[in-house]
C-alpha cells in the first residue's frame, strides 16, 4: 500500500497551480489535504504522474467577504471550520457539519475544496453546499468561472472541472438572522460516511428554502416540492410529502433505504422548523 | 498493604514506553542493508497457476515457489479421526486457493519499489469455480479446495445422545438458525517479520511479531530443514495479537528463507489492506439448534449442528479444527442439562485460513446459547434473567463435570448474574420500558453468562494430536549481585501486561519491588521453552512457573542469609525487600554480593545452582481452570432507522486470584470493545466469486470511542483449587459475551414489534429490514 512513483510540485498560488497543470497535462493532479488522494494513491487506485500541492497557496487558505458572498478558500480545513477559526456565513451549520466529518486527524488536514472535488456522494460538504445555495469558484487556463454547487457535481466522483482547472473557493451567501437550518446524517458510527443525509436551510428573508437528500449513489437530490411545503409551513403534510417525493425521485431504492432517507429528511426539517 | 505483590494495583511497567511512542516494533527496526519485501497475492479466489512471468532482469529480486529450494509447506497435522491433512505452501503452488494468497515476493530498497516490482509480474491464471461459502462447499457439484480430498470437509465431530424421549415429552421446543460473520482480528500492529543471518552466532535470526516465538522456531526448522540451534526467534514490542500472531505465517518462512539464501536482512510489514483481505480469517460460524425445556424453562437437552468456514488451509500449530471442536465442546457453556447432541463440520472454502481469535469458538457458542436461553424464557413467559439463573450450574454442584466433560473447578455463576443484574439496575430498566422514551427509541436489557476455559494443558492438546502440546511451563528467576531480580520466560507479551504481572508474582514471594524486577520474554536464545501466549494461559502457566522458581530461589537466599546472619534458615523472613531474622537484617544485595563477588563468604555445601533457578510448572489439572462472568447491556434501538446505542454496560467477573486488578479491568475493557465490534460493526463480506468486499477501513467498521460505553466492572475472586495462588486465566473472556448480551438486549427492545435478530454483526440496515418485514407481515 505505497504509491506508484510520482513527481511532486508545490504551487504557491492558484495561478502557479494553473501553470503547472497546463505544463503537466493530464498526468498532473491537484493535492491539498491529501485525505482522499493520499489513500487512493497508496492503494494505487489513483496513479498521477505528478501531483501539484496547493496546500501552501495562502490565498486558497483564506476566508473573505466580498460584500455579497463569503468565500471559503478551497484549502480551508474541516478543522478550521469546526473550530470557528474562519468567518461563518451559515449561522452555525458549517461548523456543525465539519465536526461530524471523519475524526480529528482527518479534519486537521482535509480541506473543503478537496472534499467537494473528490465528490464522494456519501461525504458531507457536497450535500451541505447545495443546501446553502453555494457556488463553486473555479480557475483555469481560460480564466475563472463559477457554478452552482448542484451543477458542479455530475455524479459519484465526477465533477464539472475540465483539464487544467481547479476549485479556488466555495462562494456562500450569508444567511439572514431569521434563517434556520437542519442537518441529519445517519451513519454507522461517529464520523463515518453517510448512509443518508437530510440537509435543510430556511431563510424567509431571502425567500430561500432548500431541502436536500444526500448519501445517495450519485448526486444529492434537491427536493423542490418538499422545500415549497416547508416554506409554506405545511407542517402536518410534510411526512407524507417527503415520502411521496422520495418515492417519485428514487423509485428503485430498497424499502430500507427509502425509510432512512425519509427519517433523515423529516428530522432535518423538524430541526430547521424548530 | 504496602508492596507490589499479587493483588496490588501496580501501574504497568511497560506503559511508560508504549504510551509515549518509545516502544519498538518490527517496523521501527533499522539495519544496514535492510531490504523490504512485498508479496504478490492472488487476485482470484480459486485458480490454477498456468504461468508466472518475472519482469525482465528481476530474476534475483522476484521469487516464486519454484525458487524456494528445499522449503517445505507448512504442515499442521492432527490425530483427530476424520481430520483431513492439507499442505499450506508458503507461496502458492499448482493453484491459488483464496484471494490474497501469496504467489510471489519481490525485494527492493523500499516497500514502494517492491510493490512496483510485484505489479510488473505477469500472472497467467485459469479461473476455477470459486467455493465462496460453506453451503456451496457442501453441495455435491462443488469443486474441491484440495483436489485430492473426496469432499470439502476438513473435520467432522459428533457427540450423540438419544433425544427421542425429549422430542416426545418436552413441554417446550424451540428451534433457531444463528450466524456469526467472518471478520478480522485487527490488532493495531499487523504482522511483521525481519530476518537476517548472524555470522558470529551462525544463526538465522528472525525478529517477528509473534505470540509464539518458540513454536515459530520449531515450525521454521521444519519448513527450512534447518536445525533448531541455527535459528533464533526474537521479539520486540507487539501491538496486539489476539490469536492472529499465534500461528506460523507463510510470510515468516519466506522472509527467513531470503535471509538464509542471501545472508542479508529482509523485512515484510503487513499493511492494512493485506490484513483486511488475506487476514479475514475468523469467527464465521453457522448454527442450527433445537432446544428442549420444561414448562418453567429449565433446559433439558440440546440438539445442535455447527458449521465453521475454515477457509483454504489448516494453520500451524492449531490446525483449522480446534474452532469447531471447541464449539461442540463449549456450546453447553455454564448450563446444567443432561442430553446433548452436537455435530460439527469444519468446511474448507476459498477464503483465508481460519485462525483462533480471542475466545476461540466461545463468542460464537455464547452468542448462540444465550439467544436460546432468552428464546426459551420468552416462550414460557418468564424473565430471561430468572430462567438463566435457574439453568446455571449451581454453587453447591461445584466442582462440576458438565455434559461434555468440562470440569468446572470453582465459582458461583449465579452470583455473577445477580451481581450484573444489580449493577445494571434491572428493575429500573423494566420501569423505564413501561414509561417509554420521548425520542421514540425502544429500550432493552440483555444478559449473557459464560465460562472461559483457561490454560488447558497437556491432556487436552494431546487428545487433538496437533503440533502444539503444552507441557510444563518454565521460567527463570535470578537474583543479581545488587539485589535486583531478572525473570525470563518464553511466553510473549502482546500488550497484556506480563512484564508487570510476572514481576508482581516474583515480588509476592521475594518482597522485592517490581521496579527492581526485570522481565525478559519471548527470545528463544534467552528464555526457557514455552508454547507461547494463547488460551488465556499466561498468568496461570508462566505466573505459576515464576512463582515456583521464585520459591526455590527464596530457599537458596534463606540458606545463604542464615549463614551470614548466623541463624537457622527457618528463622529468616522477607519483608519489604529486606531479609530479617529477629532484629537482625540483611539486604538482598548482601546475599547477591556473597554469591557473585565474595564467594569466600558462602557456607559449606551451598546449593551450587546459585541464585538462578529454572523450574517447570503445570497446574493440578490439564483440563483447564474456568473463569466466568456475566455481562449486561442496556440498549436503545431506534425503530425508524435500526440504530443501536449502548446506554449502559456492566460486567461481574471472576478469574480467581487477581494478580493485578487494573490489568484484569484492562482485559475486560479491551475484550468488551472487541466483542462490541463483533456484535455491531465488524464484518468481512465476500461475494459469490470469493472476492473480499471490505478491503479498507472505510468499509470495515470498527467501534471507536464514541461507540463504546463506559463499562462498569465488578470482581469476584473464587480461587482455583488447582493452580498456584488460585489464579485463573482472563485474557480472552470479555470478548466472549458482548455479542450475546447485546443481541438479547436488542431482542428485548424489539419484542413488542415481533422482531428477533439472530446474527452478528447487527448493522442498522439488518435490524431495520427485519422491522419493516414484521410491519409488512402485520399489515
Amino acid at each position: 500500500m505505497k504509491p506508484a512513483k510520482f513527481e511532486y510540485h508545490a504551487a504557491g498560488s492558484p495561478a502557479d497551480a494553473v501553470a503547472l497543470l497546463s505544463r503537466l497535462g493530464e498526468g498532473g493532479k491537484i493535492i491539498a489535504g491529501g485525505q482522499s488522494m493520499g489513500p487512493m494513491m497508496n492503494l494505487r487506485v489513483a496513479r498521477p504522474e505528478a501531483v501539484v500541492d496547493i496546500a501552501g497557496a495562502t490565498e486558497l487558505c483564506a476566508v473573505t467577504d466580498d460584500g455579497d458572498d463569503v468565500l471559503i478558500g478551497a484549502c480551508v480545513t474541516h478543522g478550521q471550520i469546526e473550530d470557528g477559526d474562519v468567518p461563518d456565513p451559515s449561522r452555525g451549520m458549517l461548523p456543525h457539519v465539519a465536526g461530524g466529518i471523519a475524526y480529528r486527524a482527518v479534519r486537521n488536514r482535509g480541506t473543503i475544496g478537496g472534499s467537494v472535488v473528490h465528490a464522494d456522494p456519501a461525504a458531507d460538504w457536497v450535500t451541505t453546499l447545495i443546501a446553502l445555495g453555494a457556488r463553486i469558484d473555479i480557475v483555469g487556463p481560460d480564466g475563472s468561472r463559477s457554478v452552482q454547487a448542484e451543477d458542479f457535481m455530475l455524479g459519484a466522483y465526477t465533477v464539472s472541472l475540465v483539464e487544467g482547472e481547479l476549485v479556488t473557493a466555495m462562494r456562500l451567501p450569508c444567511l439572514s438572522e431569521e434563517a434556520s437550518w437542519g442537518y441529519t446524517k445517519l451513519n454507522r458510527k461517529v464520523g463515518e460516511f453517510a448512509d443518508a443525509i437530510g440537509a435543510v436551510v430556511i431563510d424567509p428573508a431571502r425567500r430561500f428554502c432548500r431541502v436536500v437528500l444526500g448519501g445517495l449513489d450519485g448526486t444529492p437530490c434537491l427536493l423542490h416540492e418538499t422545500a415549497q411545503a416547508v416554506a409554506k409551513g405545511e407542517r402536518e403534510a410534510l411526512p407524507e410529502q417527503i415520502r411521496a417525493e422520495i418515492e417519485r425521485r428514487l423509485p428503485e431504492a430498497a424499502p430500507g433505504k427509502k425509510q432512512i432517507y425519509g427519517v433523515a429528511l423529516n428530522r432535518a426539517v423538524n430541526a430547521a422548523i424548530g | 498493604m504496602a508492596g507490589t505483590g499479587i493483588g496490588k494495583r501496580v501501574a504497568r511497567k511497560e506503559d511508560a514506553r508504549l504510551v509515549t511512542g518509545r516502544g519498538t516494533y518490527v517496523a521501527d527496526l533499522k539495519m544496514p542493508g535492510l531490504r523490504e519485501v512485498a508479496f504478490l497475492r492472488s487476485p482470484l479466489a480459486h485458480a490454477r497457476l498456468s504461468a508466472i512471468t518475472k519482469p525482465e532482469g528481476a530474476g534475483d529480486r522476484v521469487f516464486v515457489a519454484d525458487d524456494l529450494d528445499g522449503v517445505l509447506p507448512i504442515t499442521a497435522r492432527s490425530t483427530l479421526p476424520t481430520y483431513r491433512q492439507s499442505d499450506y505452501p508458503v507461496l502458492a503452488t499448482g493453484k491459488a486457493r483464496f484471494a490474497g494468497e501469496p504467489i510471489a515476493m519481490a525485494v527492493a530498497e523500499s516497500r514502494a519499489e517492491a510493490e512496483d516490482l510485484c505489479e510488473a509480474i505477469e500472472l497467467d491464471l485459469d479461473e476455477l469455480p470459486p467455493i465462496a461459502d460453506v453451503w456451496r462447499a457442501l453441495s455435491p457439484d462443488a469443486g474441491r479446495v484440495h483436489d485430492d480430498w473426496p469432499d470439502n470437509l476438513c473435520l467432522r465431530t459428533e457427540i450423540d445422545q438419544d433425544l427421542s424421549e425429549l422430542e416426545a415429552t418436552a413441554a417446550v421446543k424451540i428451534e433457531r438458525e444463528i450466524n456469526t460473520a467472518r471478520q478480522c482480528m485487527m490488532p493495531m500492529e499487523g504482522k511483521g517479520v525481519l530476518a537476517y543471518w548472524d555470522d558470529r552466532a551462525a544463526q538465522l535470526v528472525v525478529v517477528s511479531a509473534t505470540q509464539v516465538s518458540h513454536i515459530v522456531r520449531t515450525g521454521l526448522s521444519e519448513c527450512l530443514g534447518l536445525e533448531q540451534g541455527a535459528i533464533r526467534v526474537q521479539t520486540v514490542d507487539i501491538g496486539g495479537g489476539f490469536g492472529y500472531k499465534a500461528t506460523l505465517q507463510p510470510e515468516e518462512v519466506c522472509i527467513a528463507w531470503l535471509a538464509l539464501r542471501y545472508r542479508a536482512p529482509f523485512r515484510w510489514i503487513e499493511d492494512r489492506r493485506e490484513h483486511l483481505t488475506a487476514g479475514a480469517n475468523t469467527r464465521e460460524h453457522h448454527y442450527k439448534i433445537k432446544a428442549y425445556a420444561d414448562e418453567r424453562g429449565r433446559l433439558l437437552g440440546l440438539d445442535a449442528e455447527v458449521w465453521v468456514d475454515i477457509g483454504a488451509y489448516s494453520v500451524y500449530p492449531f490446525t483449522a479444527c480446534i474452532e469447531a471442536a471447541q464449539a461442540g465442546g463449549n456450546l453447553p457453556g455454564p448450563y446444567k442439562f443432561d442430553f446433548y447432541r452436537c455435530k460439527t463440520y469444519s468446511v474448507a472454502t476459498n477464503k483465508p485460513p481460519f485462525a483462533p481469535y480471542r475466545g476461540v469458538a466461545r463468542p460464537g457458542v455464547c452468542f448462540a446459547m444465550e439467544q436460546i436461553i432468552d428464546a426459551i424464557a420468552r416462550e414460557v413467559g418468564r424473565e430471561p434473567a430468572d430462567v438463566r439463573e435457574e439453568n446455571l450450574v449451581p454453587l453447591e454442584a461445584m466442582p462440576y463435570t458438565n455434559i461434555t466433560g468440562k470440569q468446572y473447578d470453582s465459582g458461583d455463576y449465579a452470583a455473577s448474574l445477580r451481581g450484573v443484574r444489580r449493577q445494571i439496575g434491572f428493575d429500573q430498566v423494566r420501569q423505564r420500558q413501561q414509561t417509554g422514551e420521548a425520542d421514540g427509541r425502544l429500550i432493552g436489557v440483555g444478559f449473557a453468562t459464560y465460562t472461559e476455559q483457561s490454560a488447558h494443558g497437556t491432556a487436552v492438546f494431546a487428545s487433538w494430536g496437533i503440533p502444539i502440546v503444552p507441557g510444563y511451563e518454565q521460567a527463570t528467576v535470578r537474583l543479581t549481585a545488587d539485589g535486583g531480580v531478572e525473570v525470563r520466560a518464553g511466553i510473549q507479551s502482546i500488550g497484556q501486561g506480563l512484564e508487570t504481572t510476572l514481576a508482581q508474582v516474583a515480588s509476592e514471594i521475594l518482597t522485592i519491588p517490581t521496579d527492581n524486577i526485570q522481565v525478559l520474554l519471548g527470545d528463544t536464545a534467552m528464555t526457557p521453552y514455552s508454547t507461547g501466549a494463547y488460551a488465556s494461559r499466561g498468568m496461570v502457566m508462566a505466573g505459576g512457573a515464576v512463582s515456583k522458581s521464585a520459591n526455590v530461589l527464596a530457599e537458596r537466599v534463606r540458606a545463604i542469609a542464615a549463614h551470614l546472619l548466623q541463624c537457622e534458615a527457618g528463622e529468616i523472613a522477607f519483608e519489604n525487600g529486606e531479609i530479617k531474622s529477629g532484629a537482625a537484617s540483611l539486604k538482598f544485595s548482601d546475599v547477591g554480593r556473597a554469591w557473585y563477588l565474595r564467594p569466600e563468604e558462602l557456607p559449606e555445601g551451598v546449593d551450587q545452582g546459585g541464585l538462578e533457578v529454572t523450574e517447570g510448572y503445570k497446574p493440578g489439572t490439564d483440563l483447564g481452570v474456568f473463569s466466568y462472568a456475566s455481562h449486561a447491556a442496556v440498549v436503545a434501538v431506534d425503530p425508524a432507522t435500526g440504530h443501536v446505542e449502548i446506554l449502559d454496560y456492566a460486567i461481574t467477573e471472576d478469574c480467581g486470584r487477581m494478580v493485578n486488578p487494573m490489568v484484569v479491568e484492562g482485559q475486560a475493557y479491551g475484550g468488551t470493545a472487541q466483542g462490541i465490534g463483533t456484535a455491531l460493526f465488524e464484518e468481512s463480506p465476500y461475494d459469490a466469486f470469493g472476492q473480499p468486499l471490505s478491503s479498507t477501513l472505510a468499509d470495515y467498521i470498527l467501534p471507536g470511542p464514541a461507540e463504546l460505553p463506559s463499562m462498569r466492572v465488578e470482581h469476584m475472586e473464587t480461587l482455583s483449587p488447582h493452580t498456584a495462588h488460585g489464579i485463573k486465566g482472563v485474557g480472552e473472556g470479555s470478548a466472549i459475551a458482548p455479542p450475546a448480551a447485546i443481541v438479547n438486549a436488542i431482542n428485548d427492545a424489539l419484542r413488542g414489534l415481533g422482531v428477533e435478530i439472530n446474527q452478528a454483526p447487527m448493522p442498522p440496515s439488518h435490524i431495520l429490514d427485519k422491522i419493516l418485514a414484521a410491519q409488512e407481515a402485520a399489515s
